[in-house]
């Protein structure tokens, strides 16, 4: 039996979801004109205004919002509402330089709680449910996200926050956890945890919701078996509002975006074309019902393919495929997003030499990532112990900027490969998509 | 009177010692003496060789990273005992071992030990005042 949240929107008509985001992106974009000068400058300058805009058919007239036009705006340039409306702000998960802070009214915040909700029902859950969420809480969207949509659905929440394994497998054991809300890598490692202290006959799982990071169907089904639960798939980015943008149900296949909150686009990512639905390509999300940090056509850099085929599950909102890539540079290592400039300035810093490889890797479904640099006369000693201190060093400088463990590989002079047009930095062992 | 040991970044990966001695034993470098202090991803190799300036331009000339450093080199009687008590003035008199290695010559009843120490000229200087026979790096190019 399905299990929807509300079903009227969950399972509405397509003409009733039509219907929904065309009167909904008509008032967005006068909301966005009239409070958000960034963007209607952009819309000046693409000789457009809101009434060039009647329909869902026009949505490709609007210019796209991308992650430099959040930096430039940072911090409230985008911000359509007056701030005593605004009640939270959430980040993402902090990179330097890179930071995004998005703002929600408490309208903003009910919106995105429900969108979990859905997920969280989706995947099982009801109010008899007892849900774990081990999403970090605070700037994250992971956490509250979760939390929220726990409250919603009237489950009895655990905020557990991430890490301590120890306190984390206690409860669940002890109160009796029937959902589990992690990243994909930590839920392979609480399963590995579990199991190795004989405890999977003492936990009462039955199903988790896994996102904010890559995974693979291979490691779906490790967990899935190691933890005798179905695993369901969730996708969300802060700029949008969070965990919940799109979910996975029952069928597991392809992650149903709630439109009546998002209008989903695929572009070709090179010249920003739309593209027919079926066709691989760049996703774009326009907020149509959010108050204070409404993003019109914000290029999500993930790739991926978006299907209307009817889905078992009853309900009729497009699926969306798991990311297949990014458009751009950026890698996303255990949840967190690291560009191999942050890694270059380390090394440049350190006096290094600035031809250097990324390789990043899956182990025991954990992602590593190692950087190797070419050993330089200067660095140079006879004594173990002194180089082996500044592979310390670098390591920790690394660990500052990134926020995650790198391991430093020293090798041999002329060994990284040089190219003759743009390196290649980064080599992705993952096979992620 | 001390011998120039020279050490060279080498990979921690099968075959990358070959690679280098192939080099050495092209240019008919020969070695004396040889040990690696190794970490999980890369080595230091140590040698010693005759004329060791040869020896730096060729490996500067393949790519490999290098340096010379001024090392000790000790004849060691070949009976028991005699290490223990050339460890034992060098310890007695405050003298720390970064590292060591031995190494054997044709001249019969000796050993060598290297040793390579933060301040060579006090270890000299003790070894000597213990009438300990050190060898310079004109002795290992007539040995």
């Amino acid at each position: 039996m399905e299990n929807y949240y509300q079903p009227e929107i969950e399972c509405a008509s397509r003409e009733q979801i039509q219907a929904w985001q065309d009167e909904r992106l008509v008032k967005q974009v006068k909301h966005v004109y009239e409070h958000v000068p960034y963007y209607r400058k952009k819309m000046e300058e693409k000789g457009v205004v809101p009434e060039d805009i009647r329909s869902t058919a026009d949505l490709h007239k609007l210019p796209f919002l991308t992650k430099d036009d959040l930096r430039q705006a940072y911090p409230y340039g985008l911000l359509a509402t007056p701030l005593e409306d605004v009640v939270r702000i959430q980040s993402t998960s902090g990179t330097t330089g890179r930071r995004v802070v998005a703002f929600y009214t408490q309208h903003d915040i009910d919106l995105w709680d429900e969108c979990c909700a859905r997920a969280i029902m989706a995947a099982g859950g009801t109010k008899k449910d007892v849900v774990h969420v081990c999403y970090g809480y605070g700037l994250f969207t992971g956490g509250p996200g979760l939390n929220g949509g726990s409250h919603k659905v009237g489950s009895m929440t655990l905020p557990m926050s991430s890490g301590n394994t120890e306190r984390q497998i206690q409860f669940m054991c002890d109160l009796g956890s029937t959902i589990l809300c992690c990243t994909p890598s930590y839920a392979a490692y609480l399963a590995e945890s579990i199991n190795e202290r004989g405890l999977r006959d003492k936990i009462k799982l039955k199903a988790g919701i896994f996102g904010a990071e890559a995974w693979t169907e291979e490691m779906r089904r490790d967990i899935e078996k190691s933890l005798g639960i179905k695993a369901y798939d969730i996708y969300g980015l802060t700029e949008i509002s969070g965990p919940g943008v799109s979910f996975e149900c029952s069928e597991q296949r392809g992650m149903h975006i709630n439109e009546d909150h998002f209008i989903a686009e695929i572009i070709d990512p090179v010249t920003g074309e739309v593209l027919p639905e079926g066709e691989k390509g760049e996703l774009v999300f326009t907020s149509i019902t959010k108050e204070a940090f409404p993003l019109l056509r914000y290029r999500t850099r993930d790739i991926c393919v978006l299907s209307r085929e009817k889905c078992s599950c009853g309900r009729t909102h497009v699926r969306m495929s798991k990311p297949m890539g990014r458009s751009d540079d950026m890698m996303i290592i255990k949840g967190v997003n690291v560009f191999p400039s942050q890694i270059e300035t380390v090394l440049l810093n350190k006096g290094y030499p600035a031809n250097y490889q990324i390789i990043v890797n899956r182990v025991n479904n954990s992602d590593t990532l190692e950087v190797q640099v070419e050993m330089t006369p200067e660095m140079f000693s006879d004594s173990v112990t002194k180089i082996a201190a500044q592979e310390r060093e670098l390591v920790d400088a690394l660990k500052a900027m990134l926020g995650i463990y790198a391991r430093v590989r020293l090798v041999e002079p002329k060994t990284i490969a040089r190219s003759e047009g743009k390196a290649v930095r980064v080599i992705d062992k993952r096979n992620l998509y | 009177m001390t011998v120039k040991q020279i050490s060279i970044f080498l990979e921690n990966r099968p075959g990358s010692l070959a690679e280098l001695i192939d080099v050495l034993s092209k240019e008919e470098i020969n070695m004396r003496a040889m040990s690696v202090g190794e970490t999980e991803d890369f080595g230091i190799l140590r040698i010693i060789v005759q004329d060791p300036y040869k020896a730096i331009c060729v490996l500067k000339q393949n790519g490999y990273v290098c340096s010379i450093t001024p090392v000790l080199a000790v004849a060691v009687p070949d009976e028991a005992g005699s290490l223990l008590n050339i460890l034992n003035i060098l310890g007695k008199n405050g003298v720390n071992l970064d590292y060591t290695y031995a190494f054997t010559m044709k001249k019969k009843d000796f050993a060598y030990m290297v040793f390579r120490v933060q301040d060579n000229e006090k270890a000299i200087d003790v070894l000597s005042k213990n009438k300990i026979e050190l060898i310079s790096q004109d002795d290992l190019a007539q040995m």
